[in-house]
């Protein structure tokens, strides 16, 4: 890949291009090790503390129950017929070129087994159909590689019989729990999840505080009583947010873009402690049981609070979630006003005003960036906003397009439906694994600085938590500032403009007209 | 069997792959155009979708010109693509050496290619050419054939020509078939049951839920 100077100011250059397919590299990830879960979080999650003795016959029979119990696990296992269009799909494999990061090698770790102990022909004939026994160095390589598949889908668009690799890399995770080999950073904070109510680990108390402290921070910016309501019953909307929407940058300032949208819409909503977390880290291990109970946290709280509405914040893999499977894991909401989506994103609230003119936004307060969108994985290809097919890809642009001047797209092969994976999603975000982030990351890098040499974009937007925090951790490394990834909620902050708020000119005037007219009394 | 338990096998969760249709025509539409253009596979690779496409389309009509073999009366259609099944036959061999030179030729395809990837490519090619020689190379009694098929759709068997290249036609065919169920060659019916392809986007108004996770509900007060 092409390293390009941004700070290079001469004339648009050829940066390389973002799906350039690199040289095979074989074993160049092999040694890309994600730590392993302590025994008490497996547990806690409901999966033996550690490797068990009779890890393979465990294993095996796993692999027959999820044939049995998901469809889409036992005909993938099946009908691939290694055409090779996926193989050059995967950002990992862009950026790293070991070939077990190619989709279709990925599922063949699996498939490989599934063959050796289910079919005629891996039975009978191992060595024609590429099948293999089940061995520790098996596991250990399922551990490995199923550890670099952020199960963004983008393999499932371009295969011929839609073929998720997601589906096989989430059924390989639940197989490892299964058998005692969680991996810490998803089974950590799925029990952190499950006892205190977010990812994070923030207490009732210190979530009171913090959005204490930011009601603060909004009145000194607006000299208008913004809320961020924490658990008050009887609201309109219960907002449901990824807690790194309470602390991280520059998630916060995309919070305080919803609390002005509501407050300006004139809507009561509160925050729960109960359940103060959008995502849900059970669909990473691929576990239904713990994605279940996670979500019921949200209908309890829905229940509990009375509300009629259930709004979520910007969250990729929470979204999906949210939209494609909340209604599945805790449902039905028949309590809820069904006059309104359930569960609505925060996006289509905003952008429902919008279109009805009720928000007023000063575009220029947004003119010291020039602005692209990046397309969440699980958002563009996992969910939908809106009522029409692909309203996931127009309201957040039109959203950005109400308050921003400035804003380009990315190359067309690397947005919508084919976006690229920020390199952090499915459970990757952990800092052991920063070499695999950095390199899943450099395809979007380069499709940006493309648009950074084509358009002058300066500034990245993007609707996800994971997202967010990846990119404020990679951007450094291609050139960027960590603050050059922005919520797309923190550029509607900038530029509404609240009812009864007191802008600067207006307070410039209303001084200047005082003075004048002491001056005309003299 | 396999296509039995597909279609009793549960989807627990809605996993279209986005922007998927909002209805069940929609649906419908969505797996005709996978299936009658591999729509897919052309957003994906030009190459591989046109020797893929080109092959199947061939196969269908060679397969189409066959049936005169099988009936007395011949429909008049298939009199009709007589000539063109001639046309499809070359252009399926050509099809299927091309995919196979991908496999040989192609670093990343050949990387995930096993034995039977590059078999099967070579029984269908085998198909092909021995069909072709019968018609270019060495004539077989073309005639015998038909009366001899015809026969054995009334379970009478008749005498069959010693043609060598009609014997190993014939034989590559049977052991195809053999093959057909219990290798990649069913991933034709597969697609219909590929819960990314066959879902309407529809999980905010309806509710999905697979019989086993109902099950979980139970005695839960909600």
């Amino acid at each position: 890949m092409v390293e390009l100077d941004i700070s290079n100011k001469k004339n648009p250059k050829y940066v390389g291009d973002p799906l350039e397919i690199p040289k095979l590299a074989c074993g160049a990830m092999a040694d890309s090790q994600t730590f392993a879960a302590h025994p008490k979080h497996n547990t806690d999650l409901g999966f033996p503390p550690e490797l068990i003795d009779n890890w393979k016959e465990v294993a095996i029979a796993k692999i027959g129950e999820l044939g049995k119990k998901n469809r889409a696990f036992q005909v993938y296992l099946d009908i691939c017929v290694k055409c090779g269009a996926c193989t050059d799909k995967c950002h990992y494999f862009l950026g790293s070129g070991d070939p077990k990061n190619m989709p279709v090698a990925r599922q063949d770790l699996l498939r490989s087994v599934y063959r050796r102990y289910f079919t005629f022909a891996g039975k009978y004939f191992p060595w024609l159909v590429g099948a293999r026994d089940l061995t520790e160095e098996v596991l250990n390589e399922w551990y490995t590689y199923y550890h670099q598949c952020s199960q963004c889908r983008r393999c499932s668009v371009f295969c011929p019989y839609g073929i998720d690799t997601a589906e096989i890399s989430m059924a390989a995770r639940e197989i490892l729990d299964s058998v005692g080999k969680g991996q810490k950073y998803c089974n950590e904070i799925i029990a952190k999840a499950k006892t205190i109510g977010n990812n994070l680990g923030l207490n009732p108390k210190a979530l009171r505080a913090t959005l204490e402290d930011l009601e603060e921070d909004l009145e000194d910016e607006t000299g208008v009583k913004v809320r961020l309501p924490l658990d008050e019953k009887g609201a309109d909307i219960l907002l449901i947010t990824p807690s790194a929407d309470f602390f991280a940058e520059p998630h916060i300032d995309g919070l305080l873009g919803y609390a002005k949208v509501f407050h300006q819409a004139g809507v009561s909503w509160t925050i729960s402690s109960y359940a103060s977390e959008a995502a849900n880290f059970g669909m990473f291990i691929g576990s239904y049981e713990n994605m279940r109970e996670l979500s019921l946290r949200v209908r309890k709280a829905a229940k509990d609070l009375g509300v009629k509405r259930i709004v979520f914040g910007e969250c990729g893999h929470a979204w999906r979630v949210a939209y494609s499977f909340l209604n599945t894991l805790a449902g039905p909401f028949d309590f809820l006003d069904q006059n309104y989506p359930i569960p609505q994103h925060i996006m289509e609230f905003t952008h429902d005003l919008i279109q009805k003119g009720e928000l007023k936004f000063d575009k220029s307060k947004n003119d010291e960036f020039r602005v692209t969108f990046h397309d969440s994985c699980n958002v563009a290809r996992g969910s939908r906003m809106g009522d029409f097919p692909g309203g996931q890809f127009e309201l957040p642009r039109d959203v950005l397009k109400a308050c921003c001047n400035h804003y380009f797209d990315m190359d067309r092969d690397t947005i919508k439906e084919s976006t690229l994976c920020c390199g952090g999603g499915g459970g990757l975000l952990t800092d052991e694994l920063m070499d695999l982030r950095t390199k899943g990351a450099s395809p979007r890098m380069t499709a940006l600085q493309q648009v950074t040499e084509d358009h002058g974009v300066t500034h990245m937007a993007a609707i996800c938590a994971i997202c967010k925090t990846q990119f404020s951790k990679v951007m450094p490394k291609f050139g960027y500032e960590m603050d050059n990834i922005l919520s797309v909620h923190q550029l509607v902050s900038n530029a509404i403009i609240l009812d009864d708020q007191v802008l600067e000119e207006e307070k410039q005037k209303a001084a200047q007209a005082v003075q004048e007219a002491k001056a005309e009394a003299k | 069997m396999k296509i039995w338990r597909y279609a009793t096998t549960p989807a627990p969760l809605k996993i279209p792959t986005m922007p998927a249709p909002l209805t069940k025509a929609g649906v419908g539409f969505r797996l005709f155009r996978e299936v009658a253009f591999f729509e897919s596979l052309f957003k994906s690779n030009k190459w591989i979708w046109l020797f893929g496409y080109i092959f199947h389309v061939a196969l269908l009509v060679v397969l189409l010109r066959h049936l005169r073999y099988f009936q007395s009366d011949v429909w008049w259609w298939v009199k009709l693509i007589q000539p063109f099944g001639i046309y499809a036959g070359f252009a399926m061999v050509f099809a299927l050496s091309a995919l196979l030179a991908r496999r040989f030729l192609v670093e990343r395809i050949r990387y995930i290619s096993s034995p039977s990837d590059y078999l099967m490519l070579l029984l269908l090619i085998g198909i092909g050419a021995s069909g072709l020689a019968m018609k270019f190379v060495s004539h077989t009694d073309i005639i015998a054939v038909k009366i001899y098929m015809l026969g054995l759709m009334r379970f009478q068997i008749g005498d069959l020509p010693t043609h060598p290249a009609l014997l190993i036609h014939l034989a590559l065919v049977a052991l195809l078939m053999i093959i057909f169920p219990i290798s990649k060659l069913l991933h034709g019916v597969g697609i219909f049951f590929s819960p990314t392809r066959n879902q309407v986007d529809d999980s905010r108004t309806k509710r999905h839920i697979a019989p086993w996770a109902k099950k979980l509900e139970e005695g839960e007060d909600r």
